[in-house]
């Protein structure tokens, strides 16, 4: 499981430079930073260096932000290897609420959220595939 | 034609002789039968014989729509319950609503005031009329149906909503006369074209339309998509609902049934008496009634008496459009809506920071109601990491908000400190239906 901050934004002109920066003034290496929207609002979600450290910066700057355990999985670089992954949950019924992947350290990441974070871990184990753990 | 001309047509003196003995009979009373306004009386160091012709009605005092709430819900009624055989309802500001009880001998006047409206727009025995204010609570509907009934035409109590149906009915049924909110008569009018339901295949001729304000130009519009002549009709429910004044031919004004409800213009600042034909403060005291008679109810409304006589024939004091209000009350959809009301249900629910705003709009010819709401930063701060706990916020607001409004409205959420925070009187409401 690795930390993911999130940080729930109006869709609003300036609203994202306004959070980055808060960001980059407390030196934080962002890794990924996926944005899902609506018409009026969207969820910004980070991965980064030190989500603690970055949570209090944003909060300092009275910018609602929360952490919350998310599964990430390390996969091969190579065509397939999401599709493979991916198939382990779809064969298994276990539905995907989020996903998006990074790169670190040239590997691929895949970052997911699911109902059951402990069956996900088993799936994918039992097909080979290693947890990510910061 | 005038539906009853020995009282609508009443040479002044005549007028207000009735007007003082009236007065005298229905303070009397209230001296009697209502504790609120005996105190308030006796506060003055008034007795029912010192109120003789109607020119003593200013050392009356006066009641608000707060003594209304305070004595919710039996407090202001005069007559015992069993004479009681309805009772309305209109929204109140901080969950208590205005309850309005009425005795038969008031209903017989209430469809006798609609049934002189209905006659000077131009309604006869022969019409087929519809009515589609809300039936309920609401005044509207039920107070128009009484009219048409005691009048003599056929009424449809077709209510709002089922607006594609009400369309197809206004054809079939040769349907010639109608009762709603001006909104409504325009979303109707819509309904009815994109039905492919020709003007030409209307019989529609006449219109009643009020509960909410409206200006020239939408009646413009109303009579050329509906083919019918629009007639101002107003009320309220604490003086009795629909039919305290109305329209006649000349349309300059609508003619105040003074014989039952007594107007006064006044300052809302100093309370006095402000001269026929400059805007103040409407002022209503019901002259008939028993259920719950009100004396010198202050509407809030803002307008004016216009002097001179009306080439009608009618002798009934005319009184201007409403110019606007002395309160912060908003008028949706034909419901009363009050800031404070919105403001309650938010401080309910504490995933909601007390920051809002109201944002009214007319969208196809109906108005609609946004209120934005910033989230609590703590709220926002554990497990946010999808959009579907905001939404279920938005429905939640949403829900409370209808049970205490009777409207429906679109909630957005806010980021912690996104609206703009005022150090004077908050601009909390943007209305941007400019209608007057």
């Amino acid at each position: 499981m690795i930390q993911q901050l999130s940080v729930f934004m109006e869709n609003r002109t300036g609203i994202l430079s306004a959070v980055l920066d808060i960001l980059k003034q407390a030196e934080i290496q962002l890794y990924a930073i996926s944005i899902a929207d609506t018409a009026d609002y969207g969820i910004c979600r980070i991965i980064c260096d030190n989500p603690s450290r970055a949570r209090q910066a944003l909060m300092d700057a009275g910018v609602a932000a929360s952490l919350s355990d998310v599964c990430a999985v390390e996969l091969d670089n190579t065509p397939g290897a999401a599709a493979d992954m991916v198939s382990l949950f779809a064969r298994e019924g276990l539905s995907l609420a989020y996903l998006y992947t990074f790169l670190y350290k040239d590997r691929p990441v895949m970052v997911f959220r699911t109902d059951d974070a402990a069956k996900a871990k088993t799936i994918l184990e039992s097909g080979g595939l290693c947890c990510f753990n910061w | 034609m005038i539906w009853n001309p020995s009282k609508e047509c009443m040479p002044e003196e005549q007028k207000r002789e009735l007007q003082g003995k009236r007065l005298h009979k229905v303070v009397d009373y209230v001296y009697h039968n209502v504790l609120f306004y005996r105190t308030k009386m006796q506060e003055l160091g008034l007795e029912p014989g010192d109120i003789r012709t109607i020119d003593d009605i200013v050392k009356l005092p006066f009641t608000t729509k707060q003594d209304l709430r305070d004595n919710y819900p039996f407090g202001l009624q005069a007559a015992p319950q069993s004479e009681i055989i309805r009772i309305h309802a209109s929204t109140g500001t901080t969950g208590n609503p205005t309850i309005v009880g009425y005795t038969r001998k008031d209903i017989d006047i209430w469809s006798e005031c609609m049934s002189r409206c209905l006659t000077a727009y131009g309604v006869r025995r022969s019409d087929i009329f519809s009515v589609a204010y809300g039936y309920g609570l609401f005044t509207g509907g039920l107070g128009v149906h009484y009219g048409v009934e005691n009048l003599g035409a056929t009424v449809v109590p077709a209510s709002t909503g089922g607006t594609q149906k009400h369309a197809k009915l206004l054809k079939d049924l040769g349907i010639t006369g109608l009762a709603c909110t001006p909104s409504y008569a325009l979303h109707l009018a819509e309904v009815v074209e994109k039905s492919g339901i020709g003007k030409d295949e209307l019989k529609l001729r006449v219109g009643a339309f009020g509960a909410e304000p409206w200006t020239e130009s939408m009646r413009q519009e109303i009579e050329s998509r509906l083919g019918l002549k629009g007639y101002n009709i107003y009320g309220l429910s604490e003086i009795m609902g629909p039919c305290v004044s109305y329209e006649c031919e000349c349309q300059h004004g609508s003619h105040i049934n003074e014989d039952h409800f007594y107007p006064e213009i006044i300052d809302p600042q100093t309370l006095r008496p402000i001269p026929a034909g400059e805007d103040g403060e409407l002022v209503f005291t019901t002259l008939t009634k028993t259920g719950m008679p009100v004396l010198r109810y202050r509407t809030r409304d803002l307008c004016s008496l216009l002097p001179g006589d009306c080439p009608c024939g009618r002798t009934f004091v005319r009184m201007s459009s409403i110019k606007g209000r002395t309160d912060d009350m908003l008028i949706i959809r034909g419901i009363n809506v009050f800031p404070s009301q919105v403001e309650s249900v938010l401080l309910g629910i504490p995933e909601c920071a007390p920051y809002y705003r109201l944002i009214v709009d007319r969208v196809n010819n109906l108005d609609t109601l946004t209120v934005q709401v910033e989230a609590r930063a703590e709220y926002l701060s554990r497990d946010m990491d999808t959009l579907s706990p905001i939404a279920a916020l938005e429905k939640k607001v949403a829900a409370r908000l209808r049970d205490v409004l009777s409207i429906s409205s679109a909630v957005q959420i806010k980021m912690p400190g996104s609206l703009e925070r005022f150090e004077g009187k908050a601009k909390i409401v943007t209305d941007n239906r400019k209608l007057i």
